[in-house]
């Protein structure tokens, strides 16, 4: 209770973006612009106008990315230092692969891959160790694990992109070009965007089942790698050579990750819900998160994957547009991205319109998985078209 | 609202059926696959052809419309709801919305109004203020995005099926229905096709196809339409200088390139250019691409290997792909048809490491017959390697739904197919074969490795076995015993003959070795009797093989054809922007979203009694958030706790 007349004191952090940045924010950025410089300097006779722009727009991005969340820049430093220790130790020659201590077990683009497949598993089994043990040192280790599991798939591209050039200049390009890049591209983009919500919402509870259909893709890629013997860099066909690829996929992907996201949110928001009506005081009713909560992030994820999607499609037609002689050609895999376009258009609408919430929100997260999942795997295996890249 | 979604779940219906259902196959095809019932219901449907279907073209233009009017209505409101800034609001309003709070500040009215004016606009909101008679009102509004980004996706809808409608084939469907086009469906050359299936260059847009030769030109795209073409005239023509086909080391294509002369009398002289995939050359609105590579023609000199009649020299042959020709054989005239001859033929090899490896050339042709029946073979012009031997192989089908069955013809130590000729030749050769089945008779009756008999009879039969035998290969043999040995004998008599056969087959094969200057007293090289097993092998299975010649690739010119795509598409230039538009008001809507402060002042006993109200229709957490920063610094300013 105010007793007498005073003087009102407000005081407001005036600071500005660039004020309030850290000694460390600025090495961070002072390393990526001189990265950046070094490459444009030295691989700019190699690239196009559009590969110029890019490469620009990349740093731009995370640049503004790390200074908003400070962790992706321990995580752009641990990749850009382990990528180029790997990438001296080969000395020019793939051979070393075999020979080299650290290529063969820890940096070469597979030994990487693999280090990313078993930490993604085992980081899916700590995760839930914590939310059933509670003891917030499993949880950390859950957390690091992820973490480093997605630098060491970062320095698998990073280093499987380098090592294309090792086996031929015409061959050498940016590994996002066939089923089993892209899968590791899923599994990295779907764990970082989770990292993301798990320390913005500051909860861990939905890392076991996030890290669920990560692992699930870890199991389909060493299938994919073991059984079809497809982890072989293998050069790019006419149609691929184009830096519409170095766009278009990942943008592709951070649509693809962000649906799977939300639609494991969806379980986690059924599981909480039911939990809730038939045993409020059981672990699942007590320790995951709140239902509000689930329902944000699942809105948020697909509002992110959409958009996302929404650009990488455009892109798409803008390529294909080039390469095929059409922006719309009714390609199987152009029909599916429109269906899986449609359905997310659907969802949001019923959301943001018709205040649509709850169970039927989240059921219908988890069928968009279906569907999102046919367009991404279905098409190549059951449906013919212009778009088969990836074949089963 | 209701509706448009309902389009859009038909639309995806519709679009899942198109996938399902391979669209735009020749109609044979589906009759095939569907049997005749189905295949008109389907047709009926449209579902060959869906997105071009009326139906769906009806729904897409319902959309249009129905996305047209929703923005229509409500692009009024949203414009005044942009700029409004709720003044009017009551008291007790505010204090309805979920995030509310209230103070009691000893402060004179003003600051506590400067006070508020600077910290949400600090949060970036903008602000108006309303003096009641005895209150004042600041009025906060963060946010436009989610009303532009609603306009924004929503016109970029209509913009983008108007834009995707004009690329369509709706005008085509029009004029057809107006009986103004008619489509072709006769396989005749471009300037034999009449005026009711051509189109004019003015037409407005199109995607077509054409082939043209090295050396060649052309004016004209054929567009495939339903189960025919129509003639597209082009408003220049192109001439094709040169098509190169780049191959990565390991043999998989690396690029595609085309050398184009555009001439047309508007340019003051022909634009050279080179277009490969995904670098293709706009003219005149007109896009070309870099489609596909085919044969221009080439021109081939084949050698005929008789495998009817007893010939020992084969025929040359000399023709050009795409053409046909009549040729004699023993079992009368037949049509010739060259359809394709491949260079490279990149497959996937055997050996590790290695993923592909080229073949060689290839020609694929087929041989049809006065009734009109053919076969189509596939012949590799240098021998393969299967397991460490060579053959020349030759694959044969009798319709293009089959795979090819392949003929493995072994080819001698220096890798040509004259020993295996030869050795042919001579079982075909009567006279020869029963000199040798003498010999043969002579030496078997010593050993007494057949009954007892007069060596012509056994001679006899012995030639009899092997003329059944190359006749008809082994089927035919086995015939012949049904034929003849009662049932309970057939098991021994056909091992013996068997024996028999192999035993002839083995003698003219020594002679011929012998003739080769080969010496074979030490017994045959691992090479010369496995060449035997699989010359014998090949010998039964010509009969299947069904052709009067083997047709050897000798010699070849390669001329090749670039397959180019030509479009004009002008709702390109609506579908674009279309795009843009989408992507901005997507990213607008989610992450601008409209947000809404007050802070409602009032004297009251010598203090001022402050309510901080605040709604946001999306994103309620992140407003939540952010109304308890502002609610907690104000707390700060109007309950100091000192």
């Amino acid at each position: 209770m105010v007793t007498s007349n005073q003087t009102l004191k407000l005081e407001l952090d005036q600071r500005s973006l660039l004020q309030r940045l850290k000694l460390t924010d600025w090495i961070w950025a002072a390393m990526l612009l001189a990265g950046t410089f070094f490459v444009y300097g030295e691989y700019n006779e190699l690239m196009d106008i559009y590969e110029k722009g890019i490469l620009i727009l990349t740093a731009a991005t995370l640049l503004v990315m790390g200074f908003s969340w400070r962790a992706l820049q321990i995580l752009t430093t641990l990749i850009a230092l382990l990528s180029l220790f790997a990438l001296s130790r080969y000395g020019g020659e793939l051979a070393q692969v075999e020979q080299d201590f650290f290529l063969k077990f820890m940096f070469s683009s597979q030994s990487a891959i693999m280090w990313m497949s078993a930490l993604y598993v085992m980081a899916t089994i700590a995760y839930f160790g914590w939310l059933f043990s509670q003891v917030e040192f499993v949880g950390r280790v859950a957390s690091s694990m992820t973490w480093i599991a997605t630098a060491m798939g970062f320095v698998g591209l990073m280093v499987r992109w380098y090592e294309s050039y090792l086996i031929g200049t015409d061959v050498g390009h940016i590994p996002v070009s066939n089923l089993y890049e892209v899968f590791i591209l899923f599994s990295i983009i779907t764990a970082l965007i989770y990292l993301h919500y798990e320390k913005r919402y500051n909860t861990r509870s939905l890392g076991g089942f996030v890290l669920l259909i990560i692992s699930a893709a870890v199991g389909f890629l060493l299938w994919y790698a073991f059984d079809r013997n497809a982890a072989g860099i293998q050069p790019l066909v006419p149609a691929l050579q184009s830096y519409w690829m170095k766009i278009h996929v990942p943008a592709n992907f951070v649509g693809y990750g962000a649906f799977a996201l939300a639609a494991m949110v969806g379980v986690v928001y059924l599981l909480k819900k039911r939990a809730l009506d038939h045993n409020p005081t059981g672990v699942m009713a007590l320790r995951l998160p709140e239902l509000n909560m689930l329902d944000d992030v699942m809105y948020k994820s697909i509002a992110l994957g959409f958009a996302f999607f929404t650009l990488a499609t455009i892109l798409g037609a803008l390529w294909a547009a080039e390469a095929w002689g059409g922006y719309w050609s009714w390609d199987p895999k152009e029909t599916w991205a429109l269906i899986v376009w449609l359905n997310y258009a659907a969802w949001l609408h019923m959301r943001l319109t018709k205040g649509w919430r709850g169970r039927p929100m989240a059921w219908w997260s988890v069928i968009g998985l279906f569907v999102t999942l046919f367009a991404f795997l279905g098409v190549n295996m059951f449906l013919s078209g212009l778009h088969s890249y990836g074949e089963l | 609202m209701n509706l448009a979604i309902t389009l859009l779940v038909a639309i995806s219906f519709a679009s899942i059926i198109g996938t399902v259902l391979q669209q735009n196959q020749p109609y044979s095809d589906y009759l095939l696959k569907f049997g005749p019932f189905w295949f008109e219901v389907f047709k009926a449907l449209g579902l060959f052809q869906v997105y071009s279907a009326i139906w769906f073209l009806i729904i897409l233009g319902f959309l249009v419309l129905s996305t047209s009017v929703c923005i229509y209505r409500n692009m009024p409101r949203m414009f005044r709801e942009m700029q409004d800034f709720r003044l009017e609001v009551k008291e007790k309003s505010l204090r309805n919305h979920k995030h509310h709070n209230e103070w009691e500040v000893a402060a004179p009215i003003e600051e506590c109004l400067s006070v508020s004016q600077e910290l949400l606009a600090h949060h970036g909101f903008r602000l108006r203020e309303k003096a009641g008679d005895n209150y004042q009102l600041l009025s906060a509004i963060k946010g436009a995005g989610s009303r532009w980004g609603y306009l924004l996706t929503h016109i970029a809808i209509v913009l983008i099926c108007i834009g995707g409608l004009m690329d369509g084939n709706v005008l085509l469907k029009i004029a057809e229905s107006l009986g103004e086009i008619k489509v072709e469906k006769r396989n005749i050359l471009a300037n034999e096709v009449p005026d009711i299936s051509r189109l004019a260059s003015s037409n407005l847009s199109y995607r077509g196809n054409v082939s043209i030769p090295e050396g060649g030109g052309a004016n004209v795209v054929f567009l495939g339409y339903k189960d025919g073409y129509l003639v597209q005239q082009l408003p220049f023509t192109i001439e094709v200088e040169d098509f190169r086909i780049e191959h990565y080391e390991s043999g998989q294509p690396k690029s595609f390139e085309s050398d184009l002369v555009i001439v047309d009398d508007e340019l003051e002289a022909p634009l050279r250019e080179t277009i490969s995939v995904n670098h293709p050359l706009t003219y005149k609105g007109v896009s070309i691409y870099q489609a596909s590579f085919g044969d221009g023609g080439s021109k081939i000199e084949l050698k005929g290997w008789s495998l009817a009649g007893a010939q020992k020299e084969p025929v040359a042959i000399k023709g050009i792909i795409n053409q046909s020709q009549k040729i004699q054989t023993s079992i009368g005239e037949m049509d010739l048809e060259l359809n394709d001859f491949r260079l490279f033929n990149i497959q996937p090899s055997p050996e590790e490491g290695r993923k592909f490896h080229n073949i060689g050339s290839s020609i694929q042709f087929k041989l049809r017959a006065a009734t009109g029946e053919a076969k189509e073979y596939l012949n590799y012009m240098s021998p393969i390697s299967t397991d460490g031997r060579l053959y020349f192989m030759s694959g044969v089908r009798s319709s293009p739904a089959e795979p090819f069955q392949y003929l493995y013809l072994p080819a001698d130590s220096s890798a040509s197919i004259h020993r295996f000729m030869t050795f042919y030749n001579r079982l075909k050769d009567s006279k020869g074969l029963h000199q040798l089945a003498l010999k043969a008779a002579s030496a078997t009756t010593d050993s007494g490795a057949v009954p007892e008999g007069g060596q012509e009879e056994i001679a006899n039969m012995m030639s009899m076995l092997v003329r059944i035998y190359v006749q008809g290969g082994m089927d035919a043999v086995i015939g012949a015993i049904e034929s003849r040995i009662p049932e309970e004998k057939r098991e021994e008599i056909a091992g013996i003959y068997v024996k028999i056969l192999r035993h002839l087959l083995g003698t003219v094969y020594l002679d011929l070795l012998k003739e080769e200057g080969q010496s074979i007293e030490k017994g045959m090289s691992e090479f010369d009797s496995q060449f035997f097993e699989d010359a014998g092998a090949a010998i039964g299975a010509i009969e299947r093989y069904g052709s009067p010649f083997y047709f050897q690739l000798v010699n070849y010119e390669h001329i090749q054809a670039t397959g180019l795509q030509l479009t004009r598409s002008p709702g390109k230039n609506l579908v674009y922007p279309g795009c843009f538009m989408l992507a901005l008001g997507v990213f607008l809507m989610f992450y601008m979203p409209q947000r809404r402060l007050w802070v409602w002042l009032r004297k009251k006993d010598g203090s001022v009694q402050v309510i901080l109200s605040g709604n946001a229709v999306r994103n309620e957490m992140d407003f939540a958030n952010e109304y308890q920063e502002i609610h907690e610094k104000l707390d700060e300013v109007f309950s100091p706790h000192t």
